[in-house]
């Protein structure tokens, strides 16, 4: 299963991150910046998995960004290695060409489009369609609900509550 | 109120401002984050839900990306998740998903909403609860909400169902009782044709297969069915994953499925899928030849791609198969060799590994030539690799694969001029281990050690100063062996030893006193052998042989001389003048004289030694130069004398010790040995105890320095046997297992120190005595086939027993594991006998507080097995307790099983028994009765 999913800038700022396992308060800082260092020095042309405290972390770079994940010794990393192109490309229909700034601005976002693909550390949906309908379909239900609460009537009647 | 709350809902920072501000970063990002925090506790406790809401999708911005505690909300999150918006629900379920863990004090409260969340009628809020249940659910969490799990696993909303049935794994991990009410439902799912509610099934199963193989034997049918048919590539590699865990257990499943596979691996064009079969072929299936053969064929496309990553992978799979096919490696060999010299370090080490696993007695010698090549041309980083590995695997099982132990010294000594070597220490370590264990090397050895000795600008090198230390050590205690100890003793004493460490410099100096007394013994004999002669027709080859000499004392190696050692013997240097001997205690007095002043204690006190023994016997020398022995005869015997017994102490073999020899060591009568050794302290309170008291022979004479002693050459004596083994006790502490853990305890800690002759002859003697011991139990381990025959390496028995390792008891797993058996091994009588009922009743009532006394001490017993396990579902189960669980025997056919299966009114029972209450049955572990498999498949 998939322990951990990180995303990380090339200057090892945290964009994303998502624990699957339970992680202390602590380890979470340590593995952190223990992973970014084990990656960000790799250089380009390098095979993408690393060998870290028994476990495996499956990484690309796409852009300026890194997306990790962590997954047990007898995973396949090539699965793995799909899985994250699988969310990469799905980000990129969502944005529109994605960009490290979209997922700096809409960090929740992202969140909630990395749960529909994984769930308890398995992928739960294969399909990019069927991504971005459940996606869509989400968002509109929040969009209405701002309207209503965001519409100049209901200021006023919660104002004059 | 109403006032503030419009203010706030106009002006309140929202998530854009947040992040865009701590870009701007006008005020620094920790002064920035600290007033958006200030903002955030205020704004979440409005009443506004909106300005909650908002404040808390900061709030979790800050601690997912920025590591700030949010446990101050976790309160403030459920009032949020309450609320009716859908965008409200979300984000407080993204932030308790973030922020909640077992501990959290309010997750008792989230429970109502989560089951509120999981029965509504809007998937997208069900969904919301799943996922955020998939992440916190803890035992209470589990068990409370099993039935709305167990429903939502048959939904007809597939969207709904793939989640339910991947959070069912959270739900078995943290309740195993839960699988008595889901486990047959999941199963169901197993044959749903929707390829995504199939992958999440199977990956449920992947992962519990993973923990507990066995429980999950009688449902291999339908996985085999998976494997057929399915076409999806996720799936199909979550399947082989579960059969890489049966196959083993079951040979005859392993037949079933080998055909399958292979079929896989020809047909299938994609790399991911390619590749787990072969893996799983080789782990699983490596008994089937031509299933291996026919993945080993596969092995070359990986590793011949541009692409790093199946190199990589290629390498994996190479590595787990060489365990049983080692012809696989060598039939790779070019691609392992030639990926060494990979550009990324992982490609590197995988195929170091791989090298390293093909040594054996035959090629270890030529695989290390290649390595140590490599090591020349590679970064610092991998030649360490390297040479740690081949230094780890030579040495493997006290150097099982060596033979030749001349080429290994040498290849030691090679090994240590390799400029970025930073394995002195574990080099210097073996040097010494093979010179004690192995006797045919030291010849060998000795040679080395001068090479290494002799080289000025090895000192030099920090990394070399502990294998200099191990050469100096070697090159003094072996000296017998040495071709020239006059040059050896020009290359302790050289001017750049004063680079070395006080402590290696104190090695080498008592390594120059050994060289110095072996010189003037031999010189004492050669004389004596001459002179017995008395012929004055000898004099020419004497003259001869120090015009040789001559050379010597200018450092040059002649080879003529060298030429006249023979070989394999000790060689007696026939070359020894009385001028060369003169100069010799020169040069020793020239370079120790500054170090009687050294700071060093250990430094000084050596450098004294060596001198106060140049000055006895200094003398002797200087008159042989000037007239013929007689006249000096009375200084001559005791000076002769002294050097004879010097000579004698340091030719005492040392070998390895076994860590039980001090069992052998018969109690000497009337010697009373303390169990507590309480009442030493007393003893030698005034007595300094230096720390090697404990493991060098000598030592207890080392606290009598300011005592005189009667006979001038016994204190010499002792210390000469207590420093020379003082590199020997150094070695030992850090070889500790295979010396007795106290040197002689009985006898140099129950008595005084003292300096009684005898008593040092006795140590020694048992130390003499103790080597023969050992060297009765060792085995020779001679090979027959080799054109040299191995030399007999000393081998304590001890040495190659492994501790055994602890198996750690995993009540947990057990419990799931238990409970899965039960459910696909159970037999139809599910009445409980009436002790367990009678069990149960007497728990639940204790439950219900009614009966605050002990059950029976068999209850009690029972309980103790899940102790090991996780304290909280131990004390939940203490608290909502339940009957023994049943143990049923495992007779039953798989069709029976099935029909069990399938049999819906039982789960629903069952459901119905849960939802009444009594659900909570106590797993017990069950993993000593290994369920019979039955016959599937067939």
């Amino acid at each position: 299963m998939i322990h951990f999913v990180l995303l990380i800038s090339r200057q090892g700022k945290v964009r994303l991150i998502k624990w699957y396992s339970p992680y202390s308060q602590k380890e979470r800082t340590k593995v952190i910046r223990e992973l970014s260092g084990v990656i960000l020095t790799r250089g380009p042309k390098l095979c993408n998995f690393v060998e870290w405290r028994g476990f495996k972390v499956v990484y690309k770079r796409y852009a300026s960004l890194y997306f990790c994940m962590c997954i047990d010794q007898d995973d396949n990393e090539l699965e793995i290695l799909e899985i994250i192109h699988h969310y990469v490309e799905i980000l990129d229909r969502y944005f529109g060409s994605v960009c490290e700034l979209d997922l700096i601005f809409n960090f929740h976002k992202a969140y909630y489009i990395l749960d529909e693909i994984l769930i308890a550390g398995e992928l739960q949906e294969s399909s990019k369609k069927t991504v971005a309908l459940l996606i869509a379909a989400q968002d509109s239900l929040v969009e209405t609900a701002k309207e209503q609460a965001g519409s100049i009537s209901n200021i006023i009647a919660q104002a004059t509550k | 109120m109403s006032g503030p709350s419009l203010m706030d809902s106009l002006f309140q920072r929202s998530l854009e401002d947040l992040i865009k501000g701590l870009r701007q970063q006008l005020i620094g990002e920790q002064a920035f984050i600290s007033k958006a925090l200030e903002e955030i506790r205020k704004e979440i406790k409005s009443t506004d839900l909106s300005i909650k809401s908002t404040a808390l999708l900061k709030l979790s911005y800050l601690s997912s990306l920025h590591f700030h505690d949010m446990s101050f909300a976790t309160f403030h999150a459920l009032e949020v998740l309450s609320s009716p918006r859908f965008s409200h629900k979300k984000i407080a379920y993204h932030a308790i998903s973030l922020s909640f863990h077992d501990s959290t004090p309010v997750l008792l409260l989230i429970t109502n909403h989560l089951r509120k969340d999981l029965t509504s009628t809007n998937e997208f809020e069900v969904s919301l609860s799943l996922r955020c249940l998939s992440k916190i659910a803890n035992v209470d969490l589990a068990r409370d909400l099993t039935p709305e799990i167990f429903t939502l696993m048959s939904s007809n909303k597939l969207y709904v169902r793939k989640k339910a049935v991947a959070v069912v794994l959270r739900v078995f991990e943290k309740y195993p009782d839960s699988v008595r009410v889901c486990f047959k439902r999941l199963v169901e799912n197993l044959d749903n044709s929707d390829p995504q509610i199939l992958s999440a099934v199977i990956g449920v199963f992947c992962e519990l297969a993973c923990k507990d193989p066995r429980s999950y034997l009688p449902l291999a049918p339908e996985f085999y069915k998976i494997l057929v048919d399915s076409k999806n590539n996720w799936v199909l590699i979550k399947v082989l994953k579960i059969f890489a865990k049966l196959a083993p257990l079951e040979p005859r499943l392993a037949k079933r499925v080998v055909e399958p596979i292979c079929d896989h691996m020809r047909r299938t064009g994609a790399k991911s899928l390619l590749f787990e079969c072969v893996r799983t072929v080789v782990t699983s299936l490596s008994e089937y030849d031509s299933a291996v053969r026919l993945a080993v064929g596969k092995v070359p496309e990986f590793l011949v791609d541009e692409d790093p990553n199946l190199k990589y992978l290629g390498l994996q799979v190479l590595s787990i198969v060489a365990q049983k096919h080692l012809w696989a490696v060598s039939q790779n060999k070019e691609a392992v060799i030639k990926s060494l010299s990979d550009a990324d370090p992982n490609i590197k080490i995988e195929s170091l590994r791989l090298v390293m696993a093909m040594v054996s007695e035959c090629n270890v010698t030529e695989i290390s030539r290649v390595l140590v090549n490599h090591a020349l041309k590679s970064d610092p980083e991998f030649c360490n690799e390297i040479l740690g590995s081949i230094l780890s695997t030579c040495s493997r099982n006290v150097y099982e694969i060596i033979v030749d132990f001349d080429w290994y010294v040498s290849l030691l000594g090679e090994m240590s001029r390799i400029p970025h070597c930073h394995k002195g220490e574990e080099i210097e370590n073996q040097l010494i281990d093979i010179g004690i264990r192995v006797k045919d090397v030291r010849l060998e050895l000795v040679r080395v050690s001068r090479d290494l000795l002799i080289d000025p600008a090895l000192l030099g090198n920090f990394f070399l100063h502990r294998v200099l230390c191990a050469a100096s050590w070697a090159s003094g205690e072996y000296v017998k062996f040495s071709r020239n100890p006059l040059e050896l003793m020009e290359a302790l004493l050289q001017p750049r030893t004063r680079l070395l460490p006080p402590s290696i410099r104190a090695i080498y100096i008592q390594s120059a006193f050994k060289v110095l007394v072996f010189c003037l013994h031999t010189y004492l004999m050669q004389r004596g052998s001459t002179f017995s002669s008395t012929s004055p027709d000898n004099l020419p080859s004497v003259v001869s042989a120090s015009v040789s000499d001559e050379s010597f004392d200018n450092l040059s190696v002649e080879n003529g001389v060298d030429a006249t050692v023979t070989h394999g013997q000790i060689c007696t240097p026939a070359f020894i003048t009385n001028e060369s001997i003169v100069n010799l205690l020169n040069m020793v007095e020239l370079a120790l004289g500054p170090l009687v002043g050294s700071h060093d204690v250990e430094v000084q006190e050596r450098a004294r030694n060596v001198l106060g023994f140049v000055d006895l016997t200094k003398l002797k020398f200087l008159n042989y130069s000037v007239q013929e022995e007689n006249d000096s005869e009375g200084k001559g015997v005791e000076a002769s004398n002294i050097i004879e017994l010097m000579h004698d102490a340091f030719s005492k073999e040392l070998g390895p010790i076994s860590l039980s020899a001090q069992g052998n060591v018969s109690l000497p009568d009337g010697l009373i040995v303390k169990e507590n050794l309480g009442d030493l302290e007393m003893i030698c309170c005034d007595i300094e105890l230096p720390s090697s008291n404990s493991f060098s022979f000598g030592s207890p004479c080392e606290e009598k320095d300011g005592v005189s002693f009667s006979n001038l050459q016994i204190k010499e004596d002792s210390e000469q046997s207590n420093e020379s083994t003082s590199l020997l006790a150094e070695h030992r502490k850090r070889h500790g297992l295979y010396y007795l853990p106290l040197g002689k305890s009985e006898i140099s800690n129950d008595y005084p120190p003292a300096n009684d002759p005898i008593l040092q002859g006795n140590i020694n003697g048992n130390a003499v005595d103790l080597v023969k011991i050992t060297e009765e139990s060792l085995v020779p381990k001679r090979k027959p086939s080799h054109a040299k025959p191995r030399p007999v390496v000393v081998k304590l028995d001890e040495v190659d027993e492994k501790p055994v390792a602890l198996k750690k008891f995993e009540s947990k797993d057990d419990s799931l594991s238990g409970a899965v058996r039960d459910i696909l091994f159970g037999s139809e009588d599910m009445v409980p006998t009436s002790s367990q009922s009678n069990l149960s009743d007497k728990s639940s009532s204790k439950r219900k507080g009614k009966e605050k006394q002990h059950t029976a001490p068999h209850v009690e017993s029972k309980e103790n097995l899940v102790d090991d396990g996780n304290p909280s579902s131990r004390r939940r189960k203490y608290r909502s307790h339940g009957k023994e669980r049943r143990h049923r025997s495992p007779r039953k056919k798989t069709a029976e099983e099935r029909e069990g299966q399938k049999e819906k009114e039982k789960s629903s029972h069952r459901h119905g028994r849960h939802k009444s209450g009594q659900r909570a049955e106590e797993p017990l572990n069950v993993s000593a009765q290994a369920p019979v498999i039955p016959d599937f498949l067939l």
